[in-house]
């Protein structure tokens, strides 16, 4: 049981990384990744809102909006799968915004780091994309928690590595219109294709 | 009038939401390896975004600062889910090949960023246009993207077969790479280039600028 | 009217609102539309089994139609413990509904389903379910076509379809894959019909009764041995055929429709 779930966290960290490979987060992933450590910041702020939105968003799925899921309340024939885009992303909303209360009052030093970051977090598709890929591919409680950060993992692993490779990128002549977003594209490129390659790995 | 032309128009090349301001290219890529696929998102999101627009602009007034976002998230959310609902019941085979990236319009960059940088100013008509514009500043790239995905990854454009493949018996060996998710990114990054060539007020001024040779004038 | 927008009770009264009148919204549009959304499901699963039997002509998109050409099938559920067909009877005493049943609820279900040794679990879908359900059509009363529900994994996602049988319960009629999230245009080619030609008149099962067909990298000798079982590869989706060939593997196995198969053939 326990290899299972370790490929499941291997898989979504480098097989199925969300942003080299579904192209998810990507705004934030190319308009924060000019500093190392600001895409630290960001990476970590990534990981533990997708730990907690992933799970808690399975529970919200499995005990009040899969069809059948109201059969505990009394309401067998219930379906309210279509509430799910709404559901989700106010959870994410939510959390986030308790995350930020929280670490405000008792852990103001973690506040300072993340703060900044927090409130692009709602908005990045990584996170909901994360729980919507949950959803469709029927993840238990258990897989949904791994998943949740094997792929908060895998992003922050995509941000801080294309960080490094921008700040070396600075120091080299690029041609005019490449310069900036054109080149940061292609730079992705090359690290998807690399990141492709651990497709080939059987688990 | 010329205000609307200039409100419509200016998205699509001079102020192009994915060119210039790294808006919604999140969600999008994934789905540009057909091209019908691509239109369809397209629509989407011009629509999501359209109305978006005009419904917050038409309550702007009304909006307390404190719950703004998570009001404008609830109107994109609803319109959201009214589209992927209407999707699934006239366009079911499309709907299931957009599989989860419909619903990611939501967290779209562009959505949330016209709904705030433009309709919490601006009067629900023009906050419209303002919309449709956007969505069709994205749906150029977009479509772009997918027209070259889908011409030299399986010779054909909107599934209509241009070069024969030798799978079936023509003689074109597709390129497999170009339907691999780096390739957007390159096309991207590539389409990025023409258009700060062609439109030179867009180039980024560099962060480092590389000297001279140093070493040649000291001698 | 600006400075008491954001007092408490506007506050409040907005939030409401938006939330009533989105919820109308949605709820309305959810409601109105679930009908044609189910239908279409429906439409596009039994499509997909008369494409696998063969039965299905390009010109046919009329629902009429389809429901027309569907309704020549008997459906049957499968015991895959006892290996049997149950009798109608048999199966509206487990209070199953053939037209309305989910074999992938089922396999979530532990009542329902056992789980699957790493071993044998070789299309990796991890849960089997006891019942899945068969379609049959008939010809003077004995089974002429056998349409299968398989599905497994392949590359990024489950692939679910079917699999029709002639009724030597061996040779391929033609198979479908009707819900996948593999890449267009490379693992999505399972969807492509000529590709899916190819499985026409392939056998399962080798001479000792063991399932022998493989799909191939790259195409097929025409001067192999075992040119019956094998199936050209998709090309640049190594991973998407080899998980076919598991899933075909699994389902038509020891742990699936195999056993059922020679029972039936007795």
């Amino acid at each position: 049981m326990f290899e299972y779930y370790l490929s499941l966290f291997i898989k979504a960290i480098f097989i199925e990384n969300m942003a080299l490979v579904f192209f998810l987060g990507m705004c934030t992933f190319i308009a924060i990744s000019k500093k190392i450590e600001t895409a630290i910041g960001l990476g970590i702020a990534v990981i533990v809102v997708q730990s907690i939105t992933v799970p808690v968003n399975n529970l919200i799925f499995t005990f009040l909006l899969a069809d059948g899921a109201l059969a505990w309340a009394g309401f067998p024939d219930v379906d309210l799968s279509f509430l799910g885009f709404l559901s989700y992303i106010g959870v994410i909303a939510a959390i986030v915004q308790i995350m930020e209360m929280f670490l405000d009052k008792y852990v103001p030093a973690l506040y300072n780091a993340l703060g900044v970051f927090l409130p692009l977090i709602t908005v990045n598709c990584a996170i909901l994309g994360g729980s919507l890929f949950m959803v469709n591919r029927g993840y238990d409680f258990v897989e949904s928690s791994v998943y949740g950060i094997g792929s908060g993992v895998g992003w922050a692993v995509a941000i801080v590595t294309l960080a490094g490779i921008r700040e070396k990128l600075k120091y080299s002549d690029i041609p005019a219109g490449l310069q900036g977003l054109g080149i940061t594209f292609i730079t992705v490129g090359l690290m998807s294709l690399g990141f492709m390659s651990f497709g080939g790995i059987s688990l | 009038m010329s205000n609307v032309k200039e409100v419509l128009l200016a998205p699509i090349f001079t102020n192009n939401p994915i060119g210039l301001q790294i808006l919604g290219i999140c969600s999008a890529l994934a789905v540009t390896t057909k091209m019908s696929v691509a239109l369809v998102m397209c629509i989407a999101l011009t629509v999501v975004t359209a109305f978006s627009n005009m419904l917050i602009s038409l309550i702007r007034n009304r909006i307390p600062t404190s719950i703004r976002i998570i009001v404008q998230m609830t109107v994109i959310a609803s319109l959201v889910i009214v589209v992927d609902q209407v999707l699934g019941a006239v366009a079911y085979d499309m709907s299931k090949q957009l599989t989860v990236f419909i619903g990611l319009i939501i967290t779209n960059c562009i959505v949330m960023g016209r709904a705030e940088a433009f309709a919490m100013q601006n009067p629900p008509g023009i906050s419209f246009v303002d919309g449709i514009g956007n969505g069709l500043g994205y749906s150029v790239v977009l479509m772009s993207v997918a027209a070259i995905r889908e011409f030299f990854g399986s010779g054909s454009l909107f599934g209509i077969e241009i070069m024969p493949l030798i799978t079936n018996g023509g003689w074109y060996n597709p390129m497999g790479m170009m339907l691999l998710p780096p390739s957007a990114f390159f096309i991207i990054g590539l389409l990025i280039w023409a258009l700060r060539s062609w439109k030179t007020e867009q180039v980024e001024a560099p962060e480092y600028e590389i000297g001279g040779h140093t070493a040649l004038s000291q001698s | 009217m600006a400075d008491n927008k954001d007092s408490i009770k506007n506050v409040i009264g907005m939030a409401l609102s938006v939330c009533l009148v989105s919820a109308i919204i949605v709820a309305g549009s959810a409601v109105s539309l679930k009908p044609m959304r189910l239908a279409n499901k429906e439409q596009d699963r039994n499509k997909n089994i008369l494409i696998a039997a063969g039965l299905f002509q390009p010109g046919v998109t009329k629902e009429a139609q389809i429901g027309e050409l569907f309704r020549e099938f008997e459906l049957r559920l499968v015991d895959l413990d006892a290996n049997r067909l149950l009798t109608l009877d048999e199966s509206s005493a487990l209070g199953i509904d053939l037209s309305k049943y989910d074999q992938r609820r089922a396999s979530k279900d532990p009542d329902l389903s056992m789980a699957l040794a790493t071993k044998e679990d070789i299309a990796s879908i991890g849960r089997r379910a006891q019942y899945s359900v068969a379609y049959l059509l008939k010809k003077d009363k004995q089974i002429d076509k056998i349409v299968l529900p398989i599905h497994g994994y392949g590359l990024w996602s489950v692939l679910y379809g079917f699999v029709a049988l002639e009724n030597d319960f061996n040779t391929v009629i033609g198979i479908t894959f009707y819900e996948h999230g593999e890449t267009a245009g490379l693992g999505g080619e399972v969807e492509n019909p000529r590709w899916k030609n190819l499985w026409i008149g392939k056998e399962i099962f080798d001479a000792d009764g063991q399932v022998a067909l493989t799909v191939v990298k790259g195409a097929v000798n025409p001067a192999s041995k075992t040119l019956v079982h094998e199936v050209d590869g998709l090309s640049g989706a190594s991973l998407t055929s080899r998980g076919v060939q598991n899933l075909i593997a699994f389902w038509l196995g020891e742990q699936g429709f195999g056993p059922l198969l020679k029972n039936i053939k007795g």
